[in-house]
């Protein structure tokens, strides 16, 4: 982690010193949670000038999480998509393998960071909420290695499909508490999650998952998942000596996306595309804040959400877990508005179809949210000439979703 | 003087109650309450995510949206309130995004419409005041604002700055209707808040009990109720009238004695 001073014009410099982007983000929370907000706010503009700090995340990063993640050029799967584009199309695919990440996924950058600044804070006691599980588990990893309790809200239907890193948690030495209200999924996990913490206000940190949420959440968030796109970038010019023409992320809350994203924005050849989970499709159950809500705000913050015409907050559906969530973060919500990254959306079949196309062709088990991703690279790629070059985040390993695969499939295993 | 401000101004402490709206025989529980003696009315608008509401409020928003509450059905509920009660101040209490959803002012309209007095926002905080603030105070209705223990004195004018009706302090760090905070630590909080401000000062949040409203009485100028009546509408259903008017009757009595002594 650096520190960078603001760039006139960039679009690097939200959000404004009220948490905004735009009209999106800000700090809608109870009056219990406010002090709180202002004093994580206050000590993280401590931690980013404090080079210790920037050399702890670093330092863990490397030898923990095994950063840097790779960049890979999929020549297979580049080839597969070739023979089904029309002549001279079939754009070159490489990702981001944050896959290979400690704990299978990028959410422990995230995790590492905000840890560090429960610590700073002297705080005790660690909550999170999860939908896959995936953020539940890297939250559970950070809290066994610092030595400090950790509590993980966790949708009841999510934790009967995710039942692998369910167990997972526990080993870790985390509580999962199943969270029944609602539909039982991520949105009714992060109300309990708030329930929590403004009951326990004196001792306890909230790692929220995603770049979403109150103020200083959607820009912490996103702040340490840019170790992605910053990697990325350089492993770019390093590799080949030139910028990827497009980039594509999978967005649920959209801290993958943010974190490859971000360190691009003001690279102006550089396009952008976050995919949403359009579920059974966008005009059945689906889980696309952007394409089919409007703002509203939920969480914390202002941002697009699914919701009736009354602001009542709609149940999401997407077959991966990880995108299950109503909302987006505020962010990509401003980035929508001003146009600087396009958002598109993929249904729960076509993930599936790319989810078993990456088996085959590259060897590699994606997680289903970055399905959603290839999916849409596919579509992308035979759009493109062949000298272009599209990079893809390949946010997290498939390993627990084998059985919601297997059963989408009619295989039982 | 305003509906609030004489309830406020009234011998004794003022008895807030709440209740969701669309939870049970709304209009039946509203005019329980007002025969038991409430002298101030907040009416819950239901939301699919009330974050800060303990299991019973929950479950009351959870009935209320399934029985098809829609926001026109409060303000109608709110409207028909005022035609029979003309002078028990009426306050609508819930989440932001069901009352920014169509803009704060077509919000401070409709509460103006249905002759609201006053507004409690849950999630916001003074620092998103431009949401909804403004377009109150333009309508003439008043923005209750919450403190809390974490408010400590360096922000306490903050969240002064815009208050107005009556100051509403969330006795416990948590959520409705569970923990009960410590009488010593109530008498504590209503003094420094006294010290900062001229508005009447309600205390709610796990208040259950007459003696526990008496000992809340003889420090502050309200005391709030909400869980424990909605879990009698909760257990008394479309019924829940007698019970809930016997209950606000027992509250009131405890406030009123809680001064004489």
């Amino acid at each position: 982690m650096t520190i960078a001073e603001p760039i006139p014009n960039s679009l690097r410099n939200q959000p404004d010193e009220r948490g905004h982007f735009g009209q999106f983000g800000g700090r809608y929370v109870a009056e219990t949670l406010m002090p709180l907000v202002l004093d994580l706010e206050r000590e993280y503009r401590a931690a980013q000038q404090d080079p210790a700090f920037a050399a702890q995340f670093d330092d863990l990063l490397e030898h923990y999480v095994g950063r840097p993640s790779p960049l890979y050029y999929a020549e297979r799967l580049t080839e597969e998509v070739r023979k089904n584009a029309p002549a001279g199309k079939g754009a070159q695919i490489w990702f981001k393998r944050d896959e290979l990440n400690h704990t299978g996924a990028h959410k422990i950058n995230n995790c590492i960071g905000q840890i560090l600044l429960a610590i700073r804070m002297g705080k005790t006691r660690i909550i999170a909420e999860t939908g896959a599980g995936q953020h539940g588990v890297a939250t559970a990893t950070v809290c066994a290695r610092f030595g400090l309790p950790c509590f993980i809200y966790m949708g009841a239907k999510d934790i009967e499909r995710q039942q692998p890193n369910v167990f997972r948690m526990r080993l870790l030495g985390a509580e999962v508490i199943p969270v029944t209200s609602g539909a039982g999924t991520l949105k009714d996990a992060m109300n309990e999650g708030l329930r929590d913490w403004v009951a326990n206000v004196h001792d306890t940190f909230y790692i929220i998952g995603t770049a979403a949420g109150p103020h200083p959440y959607p820009e912490l968030v996103r702040d340490f998942q840019s170790v992605i796109g910053k990697e990325a970038r350089a492993q770019m010019l390093s590799r080949i000596n030139r910028l990827p023409n497009l980039l594509v992320a999978a967005i649920g809350g959209g801290s993958n996306a943010i974190g490859l994203f971000h360190p691009f924005l003001d690279d102006k050849d550089v396009a952008m595309l976050g995919i949403e989970a359009a579920g059974h499709g966008l005009n059945a159950e689906h889980a696309a804040s952007l394409a089919g809500g409007r703002p509203g705000v939920l969480h914390g913050n202002k941002t697009y959400l699914l919701q009736d015409e009354d602001g009542q907050i709609a149940e999401a559906h997407s077959i991966s877990a990880g995108l299950d969530y109503p909302g987006i973060g505020p962010e990509h919500s401003w980035l929508k508005e001003i146009g600087r990254v396009r958002y598109d959306s993929v249904t729960d079949k076509e993930a599936l179809a790319a989810f078993q196309l990456l088996c085959r062709t590259e060897g590699i088990i994606p997680a289903l949210e970055p399905a959603h991703a290839i999916a849409a690279v596919e579509r992308e790629a035979k759009k493109m000439d062949r000298d272009q070059i599209i990079l893809a985040n390949l946010c997290g390993r498939g390993d627990k979703d084998i059985f919601t695969v297997a059963e989408a499939l009619g295989t039982s295993i | 003087m305003t509906r609030l401000s004489f309830a406020f101004a009234k011998p004794h402490p003022a008895l807030v109650t709440f209740i969701t709206a669309g939870d049970g025989d709304t209009t039946a529980n509203l005019d329980a309450l007002v025969a038991g003696g409430a002298d101030v009315i907040e009416l819950g608008m239901p939301f699919t995510d009330p974050m800060a509401d303990g299991p019973a409020i929950q479950e009351a928003n959870i009935r209320s949206l399934n029985a098809g509450t829609k926001t026109a059905d409060i303000f109608a509920l709110a409207a028909a309130f005022r035609k029979r009660h003309p002078d028990t101040p009426l306050v609508l209490m819930g989440y932001a995004n069901p009352m920014t959803i169509r803009g704060g002012d077509w919000f401070a309209s409709e509460c103006n419409k249905a002759g609201v007095d006053g507004v409690i926002c849950v999630d916001i905080p003074p620092e998103e005041d431009p949401e909804l603030g403004p377009a109150l105070r333009n309508a003439g209705i008043d923005l209750i604002r919450l403190a809390t223990p974490t408010t400590d004195a360096t922000r306490l004018p903050t969240v002064l700055n815009g208050a107005s009706g009556f100051l509403y302090y969330v006795s416990v760090a948590g959520i409705t209707g569970l923990q009960v905070a410590a009488q010593t630590s109530i008498d504590e909080a209503v003094a420094r808040l006294k010290a900062h401000t001229d508005l009447p000062i309600a205390v709610g949040f796990g208040v259950r009990t007459p003696e526990q409203a008496a000992n809340i009485a003889r420090v502050a100028d309200g005391v709030v109720v909400g869980s424990a009546i909605v879990e009698l509408v909760a257990k008394h259903g479309a019924n829940a009238a007698g019970p809930v008017r016997d209950y606000v009757a027992s509250l009131k009595q405890a406030i009123v004695a809680a001064r004489k002594v």
